[in-house]
């Protein structure tokens, strides 16, 4: 792990230090698929957050949104110090992305299923308004059970939104245990493929892997595209790594951060 | 009602290039004239309202003013959630056209009845619900539905209703419409159940009977409700609607508070699922909210 995935991961811990609360499992195995997304893809200016031909980025599984906060603060949408305060009673930061009360933040989302369609509505609206806008819709696994997602992707097939990326966070690990047990996704690649999907699969923490498969956008001309990024959930810390008991924490003590930030330090 | 209501969209996609159509397999033909002038802005979607309503959310926050046409149950129960988060939560100008509402699709059953749909949504948020009593004030309506900020919900009757609405009575979204001064008795109605209350009136001559028509369910016109029940005895509301949420509801939480409740009788659809199909008359009758019945309700009610 690099200095700059510690650096994000160490203000994800800020975060949870700060709100004493927060998903850790499913914002940790999203850090490298934001941070290449911010650092080399999107065309955003955060001192201009609302300019019209923006590229829009839904973190449609909103409970990952630390990550979302830890490169919004990074790029310079709001202050870094504004992470310690969230989800207090006036912080600009909720416990799920809220769109109007944080800058940068494209759409509210926590309830899942509905990033995708919010997506097409999107590329569609750039299309008619001939804007080069493109639109990154980030899903949780788990979030794929939802009859939603598979509405939209035969939508988006339909309309041949080749401005619409989707990425899948496929971590394995939901809220109860394993993916593969509570509703088995597999043959996942398979399953966009045939929704009219282009698709591609890569090591979601492998930065310079990332990097390489966003760099030429869509994967196919009048498709749109869809990486599945395979994670770890809880990437970062040994302890939390592939835990299904660290998807959430509802309260965060002194003890755990002082552990969080060792753990951190020693991270591969 | 849904004809003009159709029309009006592709007039108003004419004048304001923001305005689109959305219909999720919607039958054959419709709105073709508009599909075949601004193909672009036409979408026929699949069946999947969940989807449609994120869609036109996502069109909408880029400056659209999507028009959306399905059947009521569908474009509530259906996609509440959606509803809730990704249109009012933003307060996106999102037009739910709702075929169907209360129940005009009697033949077909439960499924398809929307005795609940203004239940369901008039706890959220920067909702607006309207439901014009014809034809004529469907055209007002969609006129005023250009301006209107927020999303907005729009009750469509079975279509030929009697027109009782008036040009000169104007038509403002939240602004009651005193059809008849209120003496003993206020009836307030909403929808095509106005011309029931007008029939109604007519049969309770001797008492005094007044009718508000009250299209815009939220945001009430509490005003003109306080100021049209000044002096009644009894107010009635008359919907096509469960007893429980709707209109009924919404006055008599206004009336208390504005700590003005007075005896009031919400006549609407009792709390069970229609039984028997036949037509929407016939489950009217059934419910006792036609108008002979409800001047009789009236009279009985007056008389305990």
């Amino acid at each position: 792990m690099d200095a700059r995935s510690r650096h994000l991961r160490s203000l994800v811990i800020d975060a949870l230090e700060g709100g004493g609360r927060g998903h850790v499992g499913s914002t940790l195995s999203l850090i490298e698929i934001m941070r290449v997304l911010y650092d080399d893809v999107l065309r955003v200016r955060p001192d201009d957050p609302a300019w019209p031909d923006r590229d829009r980025l839904i973190l449609s599984k909103g409970h990952g949104c630390l990550a979302l906060y830890a490169l919004l603060a990074d790029k310079g949408f709001f202050p870094v110090d504004a992470l310690k305060e969230q989800c207090r009673p006036d912080a600009m930061l909720g416990g799920h992305p809220q769109r109007g009360h944080t800058p940068g933040v494209e759409a509210s989302t926590g309830a899942l299923g509905h990033g995708l369609a919010l997506g097409v509505g999107m590329a569609l609206a750039a299309r008619l308004q001939r804007r080069p806008s493109r639109v990154f819709v980030v899903m949780g696994d788990g979030e794929l059970d939802e009859g939603s997602v598979w509405e939209a992707a035969m939508a988006a097939a339909k309309h041949r939104l080749d401005n619409l990326v989707a990425l899948v966070d496929y971590n394995k690990l939901q809220s109860y245990g394993a993916v593969a047990e509570v509703l088995d996704l597999e043959p996942l690649a398979d399953k966009w493929r045939s929704f009219g999907f282009a698709v591609a699969e890569v090591d979601g923490h492998d930065v310079g892997a990332l990097h390489d498969r966003l760099a030429s956008l869509p994967f196919q001309s009048g498709q749109p595209s869809i990486l599945i990024c395979h994670t770890v959930k809880g990437k970062g810390l040994d302890f939390a790594e592939g835990q299904a008991l660290w998807h959430h924490k509802a309260r965060i003590e002194a003890p755990d951060v002082a552990r969080m930030r060792q753990a951190l330090e020693s991270a591969r | 009602m849904r004809q003009t209501a159709l029309t009006m969209v592709h007039e108003l996609a004419r004048r304001d290039p923001r305005v689109l159509f959305i219909g999720s397999d919607l039958s054959p033909g419709v709105l073709k004239g508009m599909k075949e002038e601004m193909p672009e802005r036409f979408f026929m979607e699949g069946v999947s309202e969940a989807y449609v309503i994120g869609m036109a959310a996502g069109m909408a926050m880029d400056g659209f003013i999507p028009y959306i046409n399905t059947i009521a149950t569908f474009l509530t129960r259906r996609c509440l959630e959606q509803i809730c988060i990704d249109a009012c939560l933003e307060n996106l100008p999102l037009r739910l056209i709702a075929s169907g509402g209360g129940l005009v699709y009697a033949p077909l059953g439960p499924t398809h009845l929307a005795t609940d749909d203004i239940a369901l949504l008039r706890p959220l948020p920067n909702m607006a619900i309207v439901a014009p009593s014809d034809a004529d004030e469907m055209k007002r309506l969609m006129e005023a539905s250009l301006t209107w900020e927020g999303p907005l919900y729009i009750r469509l009757g079975k279509g030929g209703d009697p027109i009782v609405s008036r040009p000169e009575a104007g038509f403002a979204i939240g602004k009651a419409i005193p059809m008849r001064p209120a003496g003993r008795v206020l009836i307030v109605s909403t929808g095509v159940m106005t011309n029931r209350a007008l029939a109604a009136a007519d049969l309770l001559d001797g008492i005094g009977c007044g009718v508000l028509h009250m299209h815009t369910i939220k945001p009430l016109d509490v005003e003109g409700l306080l100021a049209a029940a000044d002096g009644a005895q009894l107010v009635v509301t008359l919907e096509e609607h469960a007893r429980i949420g709707g209109l009924g509801s919404a006055v008599v939480e206004a009336l208390s508070d504005a700590g003005r409740l007075k005896p009031t009788l919400r006549l609407g659809l009792p709390d069970r699922f229609p039984e028997g199909y036949g037509s929407q008359d016939h489950l009217l009758e059934l419910a006792g909210l036609q108008p002979s019945q409800v001047a009789d309700t009236i009279r009985k009610t007056l008389d305990r």
